[in-house]
């Protein structure tokens, strides 16, 4: 991918070997990512479309896009629209990250 | 909805690469097609990406393109082709 004009996320014809047909489970969190996008772009809200989340996420970085998982990416990207809407501002953030990382390591004790 | 193309039309997609949010993949850009269907009249996605209503909603086709075109090297049969959706903003007649 020479051309700066070919974008990282776009795959299409390039080698990637056999597909995995398995099914797997999910992770609780994230059926939450799944069920929280559903409800941030439905028609009362309307807070995230499709294409503001593939935006997000085509946005990500090279490194960040190759090493996060799925719903990894989708949660990036949602927390990218909604700050930059002014639906979660940054400091709301951090300090409830902070919260749930003191109340996990509590809980691990 | 006043489209641009009709079923069976020759097209070739532009060759460009905005920054955005872009839904034409790299692989056809460039390349001739011809029109398969007429999807309907859709939002622009590359709007959209950014929070905006994507209105006037513009005409996406079905684009059916030889796999031969696309792929120089390709080892399939004979007349295997592709479909991809494209908006019209995207294509310019073909050859």
């Amino acid at each position: 991918m020479s051309d700066p004009g070919h974008r990282h996320h776009d795959l299409g014809g390039l080698p990637a070997g056999a597909v995995e047909p398995s099914e797997h489970d999910y992770a609780l969190w994230e059926k939450r990512v799944d069920a929280l996008l559903v409800l941030l772009g439905d028609k009362k809200r309307k807070l995230v479309r499709t294409d503001e989340l593939r935006h997000g996420i085509e946005s990500l970085g090279t490194k960040a896009y190759d090493e996060m998982s799925y719903y990894e990416r989708w949660i990036a990207s949602i927390t990218g629209v909604l700050l930059g809407k002014g639906v979660i501002t940054s400091d709301e953030l951090g300090r409830k990250m902070a919260e749930v990382e003191a109340r996990a390591a509590e809980e691990n004790r | 909805m006043s489209a641009r193309f009709a079923p069976g039309d020759a097209v070739r997609v532009r060759w460009a690469h905005p920054p955005g949010h872009l839904r034409t993949p790299y692989y056809v850009r460039g390349k001739n097609g011809v029109i398969e269907r007429i999807c309907g009249a859709f939002a622009n996605p590359e709007e959209l990406a950014f929070g905006r209503d994507g209105l006037p909603t513009r005409p996406l086709y079905r684009v059916r393109f030889d796999q031969r075109t696309l792929w120089p090297d390709y080892a399939g049969r004979e007349g295997d082709s592709v479909e991809v959706e494209i908006f019209e903003h995207w294509l310019e007649p073909g050859t």
